[in-house]
């Protein structure tokens, strides 16, 4: 502006501008964070040695097993479920697409704790389950109290409210193929299941990742709402014992540590699973991170 | 290895549109034929109905001997089931105007995957005809490298080699050059050349006059859905006869 252009610049160092709004908020920030830690290690009510002395405790590492078996189990038969769901909503038959609507509708819009509550007192409404085939008559017959235990119903409820999710993230997946790749299966002979396996859902995984990743973390904290079935989770188990011992917060503390490390388990492990699906699209990613890493090159 | 080409009276609407009608064309065996026309003439979904990828309202293709896309049933051509189309179009190799590779598989898995998987040949076999045909179409070099990382001449190459490496005997190839650069055009139509002197029957929808010229032996000039001008192609393009035909070559000459 003022500078004369024929100033002579050369041999001038290039210095980054100075940002010391950003020291000055870090530091506040960081003082912030040491009272707050300061208080959570000196406070005795957290009962540290409580918690410590309950971590592994044989009733809350059955419990952890209990919700990972269930948000297993939920996962996979979910997403198959889903699979199957988005399958029928994008297919030609109108009779599949609208009952595959009306499953997600319904299963979206009933709480997960009304479902649970549903399942589990279904011998209201079927007292008796029996499988009969014709001609061969009564094959098999129990009351449905011996069936559907806590487990079997938690299991029931969990599958049928993540397969009305899972339907809607597989669709967007599917959905999001390039069409031209699917005439290009078909022009080199594919048949149609093939093409669904090795054209469009490998291309799928990459849309489909995110929001299941989301949805799987999100499935591992729905299972909590078991306890009110009374089936041991990792929280039931621990309400168990703080019923007895009246340690409510210690407790808590208990099942939320293993929270966290279930969930950050699950965010780690999807984050390999996404790396290995955007193969052929892994620039993106790569130059993302080289991009951030000038920055912080360039700050320094 | 190839095969003839009969069209007779394709008819072909799109919700209510005439696309195609009354088509009816012969293409000999290892001949080449290039379709002309004005965008929306309908060349391409004449192509894409030889495959068919598109189905028809009246008329037949045959492949060979093969009837394409229909059965005939008493007075009736009953649509085949998917199945068998795919055991039909497995004979018949189709390019892409916006190549279409797969983008999670690499070239040569490109290239190699439709013989393991759709006919169950032998790995070795398969490996050594890929790795052939990538010769051919100069890309040896790249057999690793993934579908974005290659220009699109490259893609569009890969394009012709993994179309062949199902040994089909018809080729059909729809604007192969329209969304390439400038520059990229010549290497792909360079490796069509080589393929027309193979041998193949091959049909290309294209606006490339100068291949016409070059590489064509017949010449189909489609306007609104009809065929209005074929024959040889020099004689054709030398002396066109239809005022259509001189509008269209006098447009993009």
């Amino acid at each position: 502006m003022s500078q004369r252009p024929d100033e002579d610049y050369a041999g001038l160092r290039i210095v980054g501008h100075r940002h010391y709004g950003r020291w000055f908020s870090a530091v506040i920030v960081l003082i912030l964070l040491t009272l707050m830690a300061s208080s959570v290690f000196s406070n005795p009510r957290f009962e540290w040695d409580v918690v410590a002395q309950n971590l592994t405790e044989a009733s809350i590492l059955n419990g952890v097993l209990m919700t990972i078996k269930l948000t297993v189990i939920s996962v996979l038969f979910g997403f198959a479920g889903g699979t199957l769901l988005a399958l029928m909503r994008l297919s030609a038959n109108p009779v599949l697409v609208w009952v595959s609507w009306v499953y997600t509708w319904f299963f979206r819009a009933v709480p997960m704790l009304v479902q649970l509550f549903l399942w589990y007192n279904v011998a209201a409404l079927y007292p008796k389950l029996s499988l009969t085939l014709p001609f061969i008559g009564e094959v098999w017959t129990a009351s449905t109290n011996e069936v559907i235990s806590p487990f079997s119903a938690a299991v029931l409820a969990l599958v049928m409210h993540q397969s009305a999710y899972a339907a809607e993230i597989v669709r967007a997946g599917i959905q999001s193929v390039n069409p031209g790749q699917l005439e290009a299966a078909k022009a080199l002979g594919y048949r149609p299941g093939q093409i669904f396996r090795q054209t469009v859902l490998p291309q799928a995984m990459r849309t489909i990742l995110p929001p299941a990743g989301n949805e799987v973390i999100g499935q591992l904290k729905t299972t909590a709402v078991v306890s009110v079935i009374a089936l041991q989770d990792v929280l039931y188990s621990a309400q168990i014992i703080y019923q007895r011992t009246y340690e409510v917060i210690p407790l808590l503390l208990v099942a939320t540590g293993w929270y966290l490390l279930m969930t950050s388990v699950l965010s780690v492990g999807q984050y390999y699973v996404e790396v290995w699906f955007s193969r052929g699209n892994a620039p993106a990613r790569r130059r993302f991170f080289r991009r951030a890493a000038n920055v912080e090159d360039h700050q320094l | 290895m190839s095969e003839p080409i009969k069209l007779r009276g394709i008819h072909k609407q799109f919700s209510g549109k005439t696309v195609l009608r009354d088509i009816n064309l012969d293409i000999a065996a290892g001949s080449v034929t290039v379709i002309l026309g004005p965008s929306g003439s309908g060349k391409s979904t004449l192509l894409r109905c030889i495959n068919h990828l598109e189905k028809l309202d009246a008329g037949t293709i045959l492949v060979g001997d093969t009837l394409v896309g229909y059965r005939r049933r008493g007075q009736h051509l009953v649509e085949l089931p998917e199945n068998l189309v795919a055991l039909q179009r497995q004979r018949i190799g189709m390019v892409f105007q916006q190549f279409n590779l797969f983008p999670h598989r690499t070239v040569l898995q490109n290239v190699m995957d439709a013989p393991l998987r759709i006919r169950r040949e032998k790995r070795p076999v398969v490996e050594a005809r890929a790795l052939k045909l990538l010769e051919q179409v100069g890309l040896a070099h790249r057999i690793s490298a993934w579908p974005r990382e290659l220009s699109g001449g490259q893609q569009q190459r890969v394009a012709i080699a993994r179309a062949l490496a199902m040994e089909p005997e018809v080729m059909l190839f729809d604007e192969p050059t329209s969304a390439l650069d400038p520059e990229l055009v010549g290497e792909v139509l360079q490796v069509m050349k080589q393929l027309a002197h193979s041998g193949i029957t091959m049909v290309v929808v294209t606006h490339e006059i100068g291949f016409a010229r070059e590489v064509a032996d017949n010449i189909v000039f489609m306007d609104n859905g009809a065929i209005v001008e074929s024959g040889d192609a020099r004689t054709l393009l030398d002396s066109p006869q239809h005022p259509r035909l001189r509008e269209f070559l006098s447009s993009v000459l």
